[in-house]
Formats: C-alpha cells, structure tokens, sequence
C-alpha cells in the first residue's frame, strides 16, 4: 500500500473521484430534467411530442454509452465546434455531461412512465373534473405521486450513472478508471491493490447510497 | 327552483366500440333540481353522469350547460368544469395532499383565490361536512365515509353550479352511507343543482324532485319519486323496482 503514501498518487486518487462526483451530481441533475421532460411529452395528447419522446427513448436507451460520449468528443466537440469551455478537462467534462445527461434520461423517462401507471386514473379525472388543465394535472397530480414511486429504481438509475461516468475517462477526462489506469501503469507492482482501492471507493459509497433510496422511497411513498 | 333549464342534453350517443351506451338521450335538468338516475348496471347512467363534464366524450348530439354548448378539449373546458362539481364512486382525494390541501388545490390553483380566503372557505366546508378536526390527515388515514364527504367539500370548494355525483355511495361499507347521503340531502334543500346516479333508493325517495330510470343505454322513465316509485309507467321499470324493493 506505499502508493497510496504518497502524496502526489493520493492527488490522482482524489482527482478522479472528484471528476466522478461532479460527473455524477452534473449528469443526474440534467438527466432528470430531461427525463421527466421527456415523461411528460411521452404521455401528452400531442402527436409529435409523443413521437419525440418515444424515438429519444429508442435512440438512446439501444446506443452503447461509450459511442455517444464518442460523438460528445468526436462529432459535438471536433466537427462541430460545440465548445462548453477554453479549459480542455472542463470542456471534457462538459462534453461527458452531455453525453451522460441525453443517454440516462432514456432510462429516467421511462421509470417515471411506469410511475405514472402506478397512479390510479381516478386522480387524473379528479383533476381534471375540479377545471386542472393538462399540464396542472401532469405536475401537480400526476408527476408528485409518479416520482415517488419510481425513487428505488431512480436510485438503481443514479448508481448506474456514477459507474458509468468512468466511460468520461475515454476522452481524456481524468477521472477514477483513467487515475487508476495511471497508478498503475507507474506502480506495476501493486496492480491489484490499486484495483481493490478503487474499486472499493465505488462500493463504500454506493453500497450506502442504495439503502438511502430505499429508505427514501419507504418513506414518501403515497399511502393509498 | 326555477324553470331555466341549467344542463341540457339533446339526442346524445356515446359508443364503446360496438356498444351502444347512450342511444339518443335527452334530459334536462333545471337550476335548484335534484335529479336522481336509477337502472340496472350497465344500464349508461355513469356514463351520462360523466358525459356531462365531457369526462367521456360523446359521438352525436349535444349536451349544453348554462346555456353553452361543452367545448372541445382545452381550456374553455378546463372552465367549465370547474363550474361542475364531480364526486366519484372512488372517492379520487389526491393521495399526496392533505385533507385541507385537497379542498384548497382547486380554488387556489384554477381560479387563483388567495390562499387565505380559500382556507377559511375550505375549513367551514369541512365543518360543514364534519371533518374539520381531521384537516391536516392524509386521505388513506380517513375512512371511505369521511373520504367521500371531504370529496364533496372539495367539489363545493369551487363553488359549483351544479354537482354531479357519479355512484357516491356504492363503494362505502353500509354503515357509511347515511353520513355521506346526509350532506348530500342537506346541499339538495339548499338548493344545488344536482344529477346523482345511485341505487339508494330512500334517497331518490326523500331528496329527488325527479327520478330519471335508463335501462340499455336509454332513458326509459322520467318521474316525480312519489309517482315513479308508485306507478312505474315502463315494464322495464316495474322489473327494476320488483327486483330491488322486495327485499
């Protein structure tokens, strides 16, 4: 364990999970806002906003994390000139959170749609009967007592996102999997300590993380 | 009560595929009535009730409220019934909100009444209704009595031209019936225009000024009680009541 003695490895160590962190609270935010975006269009009488939200599911959910943060960097960043920063790793990260953000609200989407199926129909006709527009409907009634149905497999959905955020690293984002990748390609001797210290930081944390949800879930759950 | 008819439906069809649910339906209901709608189950008498507020759409003829046809989906509706009061077999309290918060939702966030004269409003309709000390409970904490009379207090929140009770008191276990048609036969002597679908009889009885009998999508009968449940006029009729009122 002398790698992790040293103050310089520690830095690396601390970077990446930093980068992971931010990677993670940045693409969760955006994820859920478009996820729930999303939701609403894919549950709306609109026609075309139907159609948006469904193709995006369809797109993204079937797309290999890895070729979207490709195109973030590839295609966004290098031929179209999408540029988020001049500092090239906050620029990567930017980029990640884009790609991050687009990919996982695929899957928020649809764990919100299948909370609204958790909601009887009755309180949407409630609504509805009282004057409540469609759109009072979807975020005062309907969207409250979805979200909180689906917050355990939102919580599956979050710890997803802060392993996946490691896929950042491709391009040249120094986040957790790339640190490592640099501890050990400069410490060949202690391979599976390094592994097991990184890979030991994502359990300690998320291991906790899971239960937080499902207390969290048991505890806003909508008694009916 | 006066004459001016406040809902009118003229030759109204309504199809659930190839089920024909309202076969050219008329009924008129004048401001201050309290019409009741009995039949067999089946029968489309939820499913006038809900025609009414266009909870459920119809294919032909026209149903016209206060003297406007019922607009097409949107915000005119959205309008409209908010002048309809709704109380549902169900009960439908929203699950999230509080008793009070169900009956102050309404009037603060579809006719933008400031929160304060609408709480006082809503806490003397839940005295009214006798739930006043239960205000701050979740609806899943009261009991489908106390449910459905807070579901009245939320509909006369908004302060209705009419009131539409859709089976209120089908879904309660019996000895939750009287406390819910009580506030319903006191909002009738008050004078609110009302269309309720029921099998409570004792109350068509007691609290209708007319009963209206549909049986297979049709209105059959339309009566004063005294006379309907005396002299049924239809065979149809005189088979429903022979079915329910020997027991």
């Amino acid at each position: 364990m002398d790698v992790f003695s040293d103050p310089l490895n520690r830095e690396v160590y601390l970077t990446g999970f930093l980068w992971i962190l931010k990677l993670t609270l940045a693409g969760g935010v955006g994820a859920l806002v478009l996820g729930v975006l999303l939701a609403a269009m894919r549950v709306s009488p609109v026609p075309v906003l139907r159609a948006f939200g469904t193709a995006w599911v369809n797109i993204f959910r079937n797309t290999p994390l890895t070729l979207i943060i490709f195109f973030c960097y590839f295609g966004l960043f290098s031929t179209l000139g999408v540029s988020f920063s001049d500092d090239i790793d906050l620029n990567n990260f930017w980029l990640g959170v884009t790609g991050l953000s687009v990919y996982t609200a695929a899957f928020v989407c649809e764990a919100i749609r299948s909370g609204i199926n958790t909601v009887p129909a009755g309180q949407a006709e409630a609504a509805r009967a009282i004057g409540m527009t469609f759109r009072q409907t979807l975020t005062m009634i309907i969207l409250p007592q979805a979200g909180r149905a689906v917050i355990a497999p939102l919580g599956s959905i979050i710890i997803a996102l802060c392993k996946n955020a490691t896929i950042v690293g491709t391009i040249g984002l120094m986040e957790s999997s790339n640190a490592m990748k640099e501890l050990i390609n400069a410490n060949g001797d202690a391979v599976v300590p390094i592994f097991l210290v990184f890979a030991g930081t994502f359990a300690i944390v998320l291991i906790p993380t899971g239960y937080a949800f499902g207390w969290l879930a048991n505890r806003l759950a909508v008694k009916r | 009560m006066s004459d001016e008819a406040l809902i009118v439906l003229d030759k109204v069809n309504k199809y659930f595929g190839p089920l024909h649910v309202l076969q050219d339906v008329d009924l008129s209901v004048t401001r201050g009535e309290v019409v009741v709608v009995i039949g067999p189950s089946g029968s489309g008498k939820s499913t006038l009730c809900r025609a009414i507020n266009r909870l459920e759409p119809i294919n032909s003829g026209t149903i016209t409220f206060d003297g406007r046809p019922l607009p097409a989906e949107g915000r005119s509706l959205a309008r409209l019934r908010s002048e309809v009061g709704m109380v549902f077999q169900s009960f439908n309290l929203f699950a999230h909100k509080t008793i009070l918060q169900n009956v102050m939702l309404g009037p603060v966030k579809v006719r933008k009444e400031k929160p304060a004269v609408v709480r006082e409003r809503a806490m003397s309709l839940l005295e009214r209704v006798g739930i006043a000390n239960q205000a701050e409970k979740y609806p899943a904490q009261l009991s489908g009595g106390q449910q459905q009379r807070v579901a009245i207090a939320r509909a006369l929140a908004m302060q209705p031209k009419a009131m539409l009770f859709d089976e209120p008191t089908s879904a309660l276990d019996p000895e939750m019936v009287g406390e819910v048609l009580d506030v319903m036969t006191s909002l009738a002597r008050e004078g609110m225009t009302m269309v309720v679908v029921t099998h409570e009889m004792g109350f068509a009885r007691h609290a209708a000024n007319r009963v209206v009998f549909m049986a297979d999508g049709q209105l059959v009968e339309s009566a004063p009680p005294a006379e309907f449940f005396a002299n049924p006029k239809s065979d149809r009729a005189k088979d429903f009541l022979s079915k329910i009122l020997t027991h």
